[in-house]
């Protein structure tokens, strides 16, 4: 695995006159957390193995605002939207790609009416055009015919109706693809939306996280392959929490493609 | 005196009639006392996720027992009710089956509302074994004690009855035995009676028949005190139901407008305020009127299903949060506010209760993950989760009152522009990270 990555930065591009084909929005838990930034990482290796000219807004970049809203703190939303805007619309960004389900929503969704009107892609949804196009060739490699379930995340699903792009992906894996009782629209929280994965749960019996696991662990997969940041910590801490770290790992799709490529 | 049962007839249609539509009048006026909100676009998506949704029952039959058994029951229960049509005209003018004149298509149309009784009838058996034998998990949570526990059962044997009354009355109706044509299940009741003198199988006849009027009258009259509103309120619910994605949620205008003049810089931050008569506009919601007339009217459509709390991942943990009791608190505390306005000559006086604290508590509000799967789950597109996060919205803007986790997770986006104690000036470090 080589660690080099290529990640130019809009105020780069702006420098040059030019303008990339997408802008990769990479989120705070893509920046910051630690588990997260493999995932950036590997999407970002794709990215450059496709010859994709993306950018990132880097230090420009700042929280969407999605927990500040759905905590109800409408007014940080708006302000770090405002911001976002400014800087979006600055750069004449048209499109935009991450691999965050929140801010895919937020952005998507909430952004147009205070404007913000940007074409957003989930970074599923964005490879899985790279493949249509022939710029990304997958092979199953090292997940041929592992049993791999996906854990709908809820802004991605429910949300905004996106079920297949991720599953498309695990199956050019060549991987057996094994679905949950509770999948696409019935699929259950992992417990971190609505802002709770930054606090405490309130008095229960349970954890969500542990719950979630629990139905994905009733189908033995070998991998839970997820597509948001923080699904990925709840699960592997609901991994964690049944012991079961040994047997069951938790990817992103991202991360499962790169490897599969041996990037 | 010929005439005395048309007229006794005639006024009892109007008492009941006229009782009902004073109750319609109120639940309008509840409704209205909701927030305006514009739902006037989009008419060709509403229309057709009313026909989809309350007429076609699509989101019912997502699980599939219950679904079918519904869509019998509601249909047997409107089709049925086309004989209502000849009760009452029947009743006023003093006439005995007047359509009867059709012949072979009239048997052929009572043949068929006798199958359909039956049909519900068993239907209705099913559900309440469901409710009380087998104890269906979401028909025995929390909130589902005293009186939303016994109308959900009162409703059911309402139904037998009314189902029983109408095949027993064409039983013993000796001139509609004698057509042959149409009793194909009550000829078989019919033998039960076999002994019984003409004068009296008239007499049950009638009987059944003024029961089953009435019966039917005091059904309409009960809607406005039970979850069975939805049998009307599903149609308006569906058609203003949410058209967005589920993950949208509203931006607030208000503060869009304060947003945009403190990062305008042309404008005066110390000028005094343009008086143009607006009352500062309250955030969030506290209690029912701060709430839009669309969550209002969620709250009377609810049907008490149990749906949205099954599937609630709060709930399914054991937390307090039910998003079926939320919609029944905004109900009940919109009624509780009506009464008080009906006591008060029209006005609303104050009754040092609300929404907030004295009937949804912090604690649920704060144990929901606004995943949208009670939004899923609903067969008849409530939006629990818009009532959540007004209140949400009430506690952080209004009060400050956020969990203090939250406080610190706020206070982190507002000073580094993310959800951790990180710098900003630190985000593009992960590229050059081993
Ligand atoms: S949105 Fe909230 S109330 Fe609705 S199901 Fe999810 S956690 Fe429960
Ligand atoms: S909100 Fe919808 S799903 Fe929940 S109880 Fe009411 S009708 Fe059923």
């Amino acid at each position: 695995m080589s660690d080099i990555v290529k990640v130019p930065t809009m105020a780069e591009y702006m420098a040059q006159g030019k303008q990339p084909e997408v802008l990769f929005w990479v989120g705070c838990a893509g920046s910051f957390d630690d588990r997260a930034k493999k995932i950036t990482k590997a999407f970002v290796k794709l990215l450059n193995k496709a010859n994709v000219e993306f950018a990132v807004l880097g230090t420009e970049e700042s929280c969407t605002g999605d927990p500040a809203k759905r905590a109800g703190n409408e007014f940080l939303f708006q302000m770090q939207a405002v911001t976002n805007i400014e800087v979006l619309n600055a750069y004449e960004v048209k499109k935009i790609v991450t691999a965050c389900p929140h801010c895919f929503n937020t952005i998507k969704n909430e952004y147009p009416s205070l404007g913000g009107n940007y074409e957003v892609m989930h970074h599923t949804q964005f490879l899985k055009t790279l493949l249509a196009e022939g710029r990304l060739t997958i092979e199953g490699g090292m997940y041929k015919g592992k049993r791999i379930t996906f854990h709908d995340p809820c802004y991605l699903g429910r949300a905004n109706n996106v079920y297949e792009a991720p599953r498309e992906l695990i199956q050019k894996l060549e991987a057996e693809l094994v679905e949950m009782k509770n999948c696409r629209r019935n699929g259950l929280c992992c417990g971190a939306g609505g802002a709770q994965m930054f606090k405490e749960p309130e008095k229960g019996d349970k954890d969500v996280n542990v719950e979630r696991t629990e139905q994905a662990l009733q189908i033995q997969p070998e991998i839970i392959a997820a597509g948001c940041p923080f699904c990925n910590t709840m699960m592997t801490d609901g991994i964690k929490a049944k012991e079961k770290e040994a047997s069951v790992q938790v990817m992103d799709i991202a991360e499962l493609i790169a490897n599969a490529q041996d990037l | 005196m010929a005439f005395l049962p048309n007229i006794i007839f005639a006024i009892v249609l109007i008492l009941g009639i006229a009782y009902f539509s004073r109750n319609v009048k109120k639940l309008i006026r509840n409704i209205k006392l909701g927030r305006d909100v514009d739902v006037s676009d989009n008419k060709s998506q509403r229309l057709k996720n009313m026909a989809m949704i309350a007429l076609g029952q699509s989101k019912m039959v997502r699980r599939p027992i219950a679904g079918i058994l519904h869509v019998i029951v509601y249909l047997g229960f409107i089709i049925i009710n086309i004989e209502v049509l000849e009760i009452i005209v029947d009743g006023l003018l003093g006439t005995h089956r007047i359509f009867s004149f059709m012949g072979s298509f009239y048997g052929a149309l009572i043949g068929s509302f006798e199958i359909l009784a039956v049909l519900v009838f068993v239907a209705v058996v099913v559900f309440w074994i469901r409710r009380n034998i087998i104890k269906l998990q979401r028909f025995w949570k929390a909130e589902m004690t005293s009186w939303p526990k016994n109308d959900g059962n009162f409703i059911l044997y309402f139904e037998m009855v009314l189902m029983a009354l109408f095949l027993i009355m064409n039983a013993t109706d000796v001139q509609f035995q004698d057509m042959q044509s149409g009793n194909i299940i009550s000829q078989h009741i019919a033998t039960w009676f076999s002994g019984f003198s003409d004068g009296t199988l008239h007499i049950i006849e009638r009987s059944a028949w003024w029961l089953h009027i009435v019966g039917i009258l005091i059904f309409l009259n009960y809607l406005y005190f039970s979850k069975h509103l939805h049998i009307l309120l599903a149609f308006p619910n569906t058609f203003y139901g949410k058209l967005t994605p589920q993950g949208q949620f509203n931006n607030l205008k208000a503060v869009t407008k304060e947003v945009k003049m403190m990062m305008d810089t042309n404008v005066d931050p110390f000028a005094a305020p343009a008086d143009n008569g607006e009352v500062p506009a309250k955030f969030g919601a506290s209690d029912v009127q701060d709430l839009t007339w669309v969550n209002l009217l969620n709250a009377y459509t609810c049907t008490e299903c149990g749906r949205c709390t099954s599937e609630c991942p709060a709930n399914q943990t054991g937390k307090k949060l039910s998003p079926r009791k939320i919609m029944m608190d905004t109900r009940d505390r919109l009624e509780e506010v009506g009464k008080n306005i009906d006591a008060n000559n029209g006005e609303f006086i104050e009754d040092g209760k609300q929404l907030l604290d004295d009937y949804i508590t912090r604690e649920e509000l704060w144990a929901c993950t606004t995943c949208n799967a009670c939004v899923e789950a609903c067969p008849v597109s409530i939006d629990p989760l818009a009532i959540i996060l007004e209140m949400r919205r009430y506690l952080v803007m209004e009060q400050s009152a956020a969990p203090m986790e939250l406080n610190n997770m706020m206070t982190n986006i507002e000073n580094n522009g993310a959800p951790w104690p990180y710098n900003q000036m630190d985000r593009l470090n992960w590229k050059n990270e081993q």
